[in-house]
């Protein structure tokens, strides 16, 4: 592998062409995947999307024209105005604010999920896939049960025993993540795993941990990323759906699925409330579809786009 | 077809076996001591200990699993910690409203995705299919019980059209009835409508251009005769296969939404359930969800060996 661009180099340079692309090591495959969806305009568009709401989310502190927990006496359920330029809610706290506050159970949760979620379940289906045997039909049946409860209601299970948090429904989810994440990486990896090139590992002795990770994980990389994209998706949903609910991030701690609980009691008197954390989850969302789409369209040329 | 469904009825039990497991373990981590709790203030050990007797909690977690399940198979759910009614009848009032709004919702769905996934594959690249997909990209972005909000913010708040939330139950009313189900049954809807649309559109185009289709087209059927008779009977194969799947995620999606419109169903239960540490319910109403899943995608793998002769035939294993 290293030798060839030396070569292609070597061979360039004789022939008087200066190539200095091979020069550098490959690029990591996650960036070049997502490098691959910016090109196409609706993966640029989702990246835009998601890159603004994360710099609300990190940026919220300086962002926000006062802190998501003050308090203004007098000012409650007001429209949007000059100096609450979204509003502000029951107990006279400014929509804005809170809004960008918001913004980051959403992300702390849709990263952590994917990274433990997505982790837990791309480990044990390579696990599962390359060893194959009754390691694989054990971890199979239980990715089954598992797979038994849609993702809200695994939520709603596993913070019943944890109680509400952000970071709970962060490992509530991630358990519903991770069947789905192994079931996908063994069958990648079942198809990996009589590849030349996994022989020829296998043949210069190579171990079976260093032959997973470091030969069939990189090669089983693309049906991944888009898988954690979707994923990433269902678990902003999920997160605002069970703080709807009053199990995932508590009050008085902005997210976007609280706030929309909290509007329910105005909905009479303050229109507003109910519209802004809605529309920013939605940003959001449709953010996280387009580059699930862009991706799923980048690394599957046989795909039609539908 | 034969040793097929048997092979996948198999299949089917260690799942429910280990998901009966896992509901059960869900009891058992729970913080607090269940003996304490109902002993109260003026518990002592001896009649922490008694209680902890009666209940079975001094047996090993085997022997409770073993004792739990039996119980479990004579339709013993235990008794609600609140109100001391079997769990097993109010499951039962509840279980009704769920399934009616569920089937609802799944009903409306699939007539809407077929209809537009088709248009937008036989029209490809028209202005119908642009407005097709992005009404499906909104359709899968925004969160159904925000739209739940927004539905009664326009049509319960604003124009006062229906009803904002409860549920009117009876065959005797069945204006008001369905005038109580509309904005749930939407609200629930539209996610999927996003998903089996995209999904009924992709498989519409993958047979559209095949040799069979074309053979129709030639020896002079009518258009709509090919599309009905020939192209969508094969293009709704993949999609039986996940309808299975939606289904329970649309269950799983009724506990949301009852909640927003206030549904007396099974999702509302388990919420209060949980709000007033009513454990026996919660864990009740997973066992329902958990099952009904398992039920549905054993139909659905069974329904589509019934459609596909390749595997109806018993070429596949």
């Amino acid at each position: 592998m290293s030798a060839q661009p030396a070569e292609a180099a070597g061979a360039a340079r004789g022939a008087g062409i200066v190539l200095t692309i091979h020069d550098r090591r490959p690029l990591n495959p996650i960036v070049a995947s997502l490098l691959h969806a910016a090109r196409n305009p609706m993966g640029l568009f989702g990246l835009c999307i998601i890159g603004l709401l994360m710099v609300a989310a990190v940026g919220a502190p300086w962002l926000s024209p006062y802190g998501p927990l003050a308090l203004h006496a007098g000012k409650e359920l007001l429209g949007p105005s000059t100096t609450f330029p979204l509003g502000t809610d029951a107990i006279g706290r400014d929509l804005l604010s809170r809004l960008l506050w918001g913004a980051r159970p959403s992300f702390i949760v849709g990263g952590l999920t994917i990274v433990l979620g997505g982790g837990v379940g791309i480990l044990t289906g390579l696990i599962a896939g390359y060893l194959g045997g009754w390691v694989d039909t054990v971890i199979m049946r239980i990715c089954d049960a598992l797979f038994a409860f849609p993702p809200i209601l695994t939520g709603i299970a596993v913070l019943t025993i944890l109680g509400p948090g952000t970071v709970n429904v962060a490992y509530a989810l991630a358990i519903a993540a991770a069947p789905g994440f192994a079931r996908l990486t063994r069958s990648v990896v079942l198809g990996e795993r009589t590849r030349d090139y996994v022989l020829a590992a296998k043949a210069s002795g190579a171990r079976s941990w260093r032959i997973m990770l470091r030969h069939v994980l990189p090669n089983s990389i693309a049906p991944l990323l888009v898988q954690l994209a979707i994923f990433m998706a269902i678990a902003v949903l999920a997160e605002a759906g069970l703080s709807f609910l009053g199990l995932g991030t508590r009050p008085p701690t902005p997210s976007w699925g609280s706030m929309l609980n909290d509007s329910r009691a105005y909905l009479r008197t303050d229109v507003w409330m109910g519209i802004w954390p809605g529309v920013a989850l939605a940003l959001l969302l449709v953010g996280l579809n387009f580059l699930a789409d862009a991706l799923r369209d980048a690394l599957d040329p046989r795909r039609v786009n539908a | 077809m034969g040793a097929y469904t048997v092979r996948r009825i198999l299949q089917a039990i260690p799942v429910v076996f280990l998901s009966t497991i896992m509901v059960f373990g869900l009891l058992h981590l729970l913080p607090g001591d269940p003996a304490i709790a109902l002993a109260g203030a003026n518990g002592t050990p001896a009649s922490i200990a008694a209680l902890r007797h009666d209940m079975g909690l001094d047996k090993s977690l085997p022997e409770q699993y073993v004792i739990w399940l039996g119980r479990l198979l004579h339709g013993n759910l235990g008794n609600s910690a609140l109100s001391h009614v079997a769990v097993s009848t109010l499951l039962a009032q509840r279980i009704p409203a769920t399934m009616e709004l569920a089937l609802a919702a799944m009903a409306f769905a699939l007539v809407i995705s077929v209809t537009t996934g088709v248009v937008a594959a036989v029209k490809q690249r028209s202005v119908a299919d642009w407005i097709i997909t992005i009404f499906n990209s909104l359709a899968l972005a925004i969160p159904g019980f925000w739209l739940g909000i927004l539905l009664i913010l326009l049509c319960s708040v604003r124009f006062s059209w229906l009803p904002p939330g409860g549920r009117v139950a009876s065959w005797g009313e069945l204006g008001p009835s369905i005038r109580s189900l509309a904005l749930p049954t939407l609200a629930l809807a539209l996610p999927l409508i996003g998903t089996l649309s995209r999904f009924v559109k992709s498989a519409m185009l993958e047979v559209l251009y095949d040799d069979y289709v074309r053979t129709a087209r030639s020896k002079g059927l009518a258009s709509r005769a090919v599309i009905f008779g020939h192209a969508l009977r094969n293009a709704l194969l993949p999609v039986v296969t996940v309808l299975g799947l939606q289904f329970g995620f649309l269950l799983g999606g009724t506990v949301i939404i009852e909640s927003v419109f206030s549904w007396p169903g099974l999702g509302t239960l388990m919420l209060d359930g949980i709000g007033n540490r009513d454990y026996a319910i919660v864990q009740a109403g997973l066992l329902y969800f958990g099952a009904a899943f398992i039920v549905l995608n054993l139909l659905t793998d069974l329904a589509y060996g019934l459609l596909n002769p390749r595997i109806r035939l018993g070429a596949g294993s």
